[in-house]
């Protein structure tokens, strides 16, 4: 069984969570989809590398390059062992979900995929996992499908069979939907694309800050995730990719330390990971992200998801209490601890604005998920999202605020 | 940004309120000569207005139809309150900066758009007859 965390005493490693808005209000912070805030333990990784250690990497031969290049290297080792990932070849540095995924489309994609040539979606994406193969559609003719889902927001996993041809060249799916919540059985998605000769990309942006994550048992191919979303810094992310895979790809950006050789008109590319991380790389975040990756460790995956889904439980009762609310997805047991909804009578925009005056940080709109929305039937939506810093006591004021809302607009 | 601020304590204020609630002519105009329709694709929010202009260059009547926050619906209806009955050159001289003193809650840069998307489709709709390519379009969308 997973210890018990204790939010109270771990909210003093987060110095922002202890800040007060405008006057009166302590923050509650539940955007935490968007992007997490940091512990002491990432800020001062930070501090102590621009202080004591900082140089650029695999380049300098002098001390300073030297103790940059170990601290990026063990960056790239932890993040390593946090997917348990076979290699450390296997990890890329990208600057985040996003770059991950437009590197497997531009660099696999383009050596990969013709006209023709299927790949297999879900009308859950984030458009971080749409629009990059819209574009590989654009330059190949590829033809794109989607996995439908069902109203409460599950996947319709009875069609995956049905979309899957001996064309389908790429399954990319999402492990956890950043607006339904949605917990994707991602592992068996992997399965049945492999059985059709397919490759496996997964979209962890929404997973990897939240439960465990191995990549061997999930057989994925390849797999990204941002860094700010897990207590890292902005502007670093991880690309898992299978090594086979990797090594047969052609570069994605062309520059300094991704070369072995270089000539005026051609060049030797360099081997794994440096071939794929093409000029300066985001040497301190990347040490940062290792510094939260020993957080992360130290509380547990295992004991983060269990306190989120006692969160996502009391907001569930929290919201259904107040009356007029629309949940979107699934029932708590199938999500991780995001909690988007609609009110009746008050647009999302106007909840925001109402809870920040509480203090309280939500995010309001599409969630970078339009087609999502649409197939929902709204334009836009409330999002409550959890981390393990996150208390009973913040989901109550939750609560609060929105009866507070729901009592401004239905005055009649 | 503080919301003791009284400005921000106006955004909710009545008077928005009132006009989110029981808005100023929402509808469609049953002899609209001049529409449009656009949208904030970003938040959702989207206003469709109808305008019965006379030869004369006069508004004799002036619909809006939306969907979308506190601030786009009653900025809106503020707006079609204001010119239903006035001239299409009234309309021309009304600036972005008029609209928001219009308003009167002070805004944020982003919810500024809000407050000015029905002010973008009104100034659009005077150029926009029904019929004319542009004001079939218009009027083929249905808001909502």
């Amino acid at each position: 069984m997973p210890v018990k965390l204790d939010p109270d005493t771990i909210r003093g490693d987060f110095p922002i969570l202890s800040a007060v808005l405008h006057g009166t209000k302590p923050l509650v912070y539940l955007d935490n989809a968007a992007t997490t805030q940091r512990p002491r333990q990432v800020i001062q990784a930070l501090v102590d590398v621009y202080e004591k250690q900082y140089a650029n990497v695999h380049r300098g031969i002098h001390w300073l390059s030297d103790q940059s290049t170990d601290l990026y290297e063990e960056a790239r080792e932890k993040a390593r062992a946090f997917v348990n990932a076979r290699q450390r070849e296997e990890i890329l540095f990208t600057y985040g979900t996003t770059e991950g995924i437009n590197l497997v489309a531009r660099s696999w994609g383009d050596a990969n995929i013709g006209a023709g040539d299927e790949i297999v979606l879900t009308e859950m994406e984030h458009h971080s996992n749409l629009v990059p193969w819209q574009q590989l559609k654009e330059r190949t003719g590829a033809v794109l499908k989607h996995i439908p889902i069902t109203d409460d927001g599950l996947l319709r996993l009875d069609l995956l069979p049905s979309l899957l041809t001996e064309r389908t060249k790429l399954v990319a799916v999402v492990a956890v939907s950043n607006v339904l919540g949605t917990i994707n059985p991602v592992k068996e998605i992997v399965r049945q694309a492999h059985s059709a000769g397919a490759v496996a990309l997964v979209d962890a942006a929404q997973s990897a800050p939240h439960q465990p994550i191995d990549v061997q048992d999930l057989d994925a191919d390849f797999l990204a995730f941002s860094g700010h979303k897990l207590l890292g810094p902005s502007g670093v992310g991880i690309l898992y990719g299978r090594h086979e895979l990797l090594d047969a790809m052609p570069p994605f950006l062309g520059g300094g330390s991704m070369i072995r050789r270089v000539k005026l008109d051609s060049f030797e590319p360099a081997d794994l990971p440096a071939k794929f991380e093409a000029g300066t790389p985001p040497i301190v975040p990347a040490i940062g992200l290792g510094a939260a990756f020993d957080y992360l460790n130290h509380l547990g995956l295992d004991a983060i998801h269990e306190h989120e889904r006692i969160l996502t439980v009391r907001a569930h009762e929290v919201l259904s209490a107040v009356g007029g609310v629309r949940f979107l997805g699934p029932t708590p047991e199938k999500k991780g601890g995001i909690v988007s909804f609609t009110m009746e009578g008050v647009h999302a925009h106007d909840i925001a604005q109402l809870l920040d005056r509480q203090g309280i940080a939500i995010r309001a709109g599409h969630h970078c998920t339009m087609p999502l929305h649409k197939r929902l039937g709204i334009s836009a939506s409330a999002r409550a999202s959890f981390y393990f810093y996150n208390t009973l006591a913040e989901v109550d004021l939750l609560g609060e605020a929105l009866e507070g809302a729901k009592r401004l607009f239905r005055r009649k | 940004m503080p919301s003791n601020d009284p400005a921000e304590d106006e955004l909710y204020q009545e008077r928005i309120l009132d006009h989110y609630e029981d808005p100023y002519h929402r509808g469609h105009a049953p002899h609209a000569t001049h529409a449009h329709e656009d949208d904030n694709p970003l938040c959702g929010d989207v206003i469709h207005i109808d305008l019965e202009i006379d030869p004369a260059g006069k508004v004799k009547e002036a619909f809006f139809e939306g969907d979308g926050c506190c601030i786009s619906q009653a900025a809106a209806s503020m707006l079609i309150e204001r010119f239903d009955g006035r001239t299409v050159d009234e309309i021309k001289q009304f600036t972005a900066e008029d609209m928001l003193s219009l308003f009167g809650a002070k805004l944020t840069p982003n919810r500024q758009k809000c407050c000015l998307l029905s002010w973008r489709v009104l100034q659009s709709a005077i150029y926009s007859p029904v019929g004319g390519a542009e004001g079939d379009a218009a009027k083929g969308k249905t808001c909502r």
